[in-house]
């Protein structure tokens, strides 16, 4: 039940990924993969359209997923599962437990989680960053040259940028250059 | 008939909220922030602290928090549904549209080549973000080996296709951080 396995693998990712859409990737990421639902090929191209589309990352990533394996009631359930976690979790904070989250307990508890979670952010960039660049460790393929050429192109124009503006590169503009440069190198 | 115009209009707003950012969570809170605080002086501007905060800290899209805390303080349950259908609303539409033809324009050449381009930048923003979240983190070198570890676990769980779900890195990062914190309190209040 195609419909099911949706829900319940998004009610997976919208429980787990504490700190918002980054957060979100690596389970995401795990949870389409464990059932094959699309290439991580695809999931990566469709991360950069899920950043430079309204609304919350997270909710287009799901409905995209959802959409591609059962269209419309998948989309839905899909995005259901994804924000049903911190609807509910939000109203049993703001009706009962409002000192709940500055218990110290929890607090320990949660000082623990953010790092774990920053430490599978960069795991899965890199990983997804290797894919990108066409270097596989199963199958020793070597590394696609126009690739690096863009990766190197991309991180140079981010530490210039903030050296000189003093603030971070806007991922919609990462996008935008990097697929100005994907068309140029690739081809038209 | 006053409750369905309160419902009516958390509804609308969160729609247009969801309509009009890009770039998700964060980019949302400073257009929340003008709606419900300075317009409609639905919450207060300490309030909507508050609540990034708790969003910080649960699961979860940071905008679904907002827009459920908001919808509770005006229209109880059915204005915390209102709220979070509003602001899902928009990408549900939109994004449910590229899917029918994303696979479609994938075929043509020239968009072929841009998304070959934006498969390296997806990479570099996540690895981005991540070192931005590691420089606002508090680092002890408790906190430090947590992100060290997680780190190694999951790269050698991806490369070898070890069958281990993330779920249980965050978990076990919970648990140390009990274990921790319970140790240091040993003796010292009595549990």
């Amino acid at each position: 039940m195609i419909l099911l396995k949706l829900f319940l693998g998004f009610l997976r990712v919208g429980f787990f990924a504490f700190g918002g859409a980054y957060a979100a990737i690596p389970f995401m990421r795990e949870v389409i993969m464990d059932y094959g639902w699309i290439t991580e090929e695809k999931f990566s191209y469709f991360v950069a359209v899920a950043e430079s589309t309204p609304g919350p990352v997270m909710v287009n990533l799901a409905t995209y997923v959802g959409a591609s394996q059962a269209g419309a009631p998948g989309a839905l359930l899909a995005t259901l599962g994804t924000v049903l976690p911190s609807f509910v979790i939000m109203l049993l904070i703001t009706v009962v437990f409002k000192k709940f989250v500055s218990a110290p307990r929890v607090n320990a508890v949660l000082s623990a989680i953010k790092p774990c979670v920053v430490g599978i952010i960069i795991a899965t960039g890199l990983l997804m960053l290797f894919d990108g660049l066409g270097i596989s460790f199963a199958g020793g393929i070597g590394p696609d040259i126009k690739a690096v050429v863009i990766a190197a192109v991309l991180w140079a124009v981010c530490i210039v940028y903030k050296k000189v503006k003093k603030k971070a590169f806007s991922p919609i503009l990462v996008i935008a250059i990097s697929a100005v440069l994907g068309i140029v190198l690739y081809g038209i | 008939m006053e409750k369905r115009k309160i419902l009516w209009r958390l509804f609308a707003t969160f729609f247009k909220i969801g309509l009009f950012t890009f770039g998700g969570g964060y980019a949302m809170l400073s257009l929340i922030e003008n709606e419900c605080v300075e317009k409609k002086e639905w919450i207060t501007r300490d309030e909507l602290l508050t609540v990034t905060a708790i969003a910080e800290s649960t699961p979860g899209p940071i905008a679904i928090n907002c827009a459920t805390y908001v919808g509770w303080q005006q229209g109880k349950f059915l204005g915390a549904v209102a709220s979070t259908v509003g602001i899902v609303a928009p990408s549900i539409i939109v994004i449910y549209l590229i899917s029918l033809f994303f696979d479609n324009i994938l075929e043509i050449q020239i968009i072929a080549s841009a998304f070959r381009g934006i498969k390296v930048a997806v990479g570099v923003i996540i690895i981005n973000a991540g070192v931005k979240m590691l420089k606002k983190m508090k680092r002890t070198p408790f906190s430090v080996t947590v992100t060290v570890l997680a780190f190694a676990a999951l790269t050698v769980i991806d490369i070898f296709a070890v069958n281990f779900s993330t779920i249980w890195l965050i978990v076990a990062a919970g648990a140390a951080g009990y274990i921790a914190f319970a140790m240091k309190n040993r003796g010292g209040e009595g549990g």
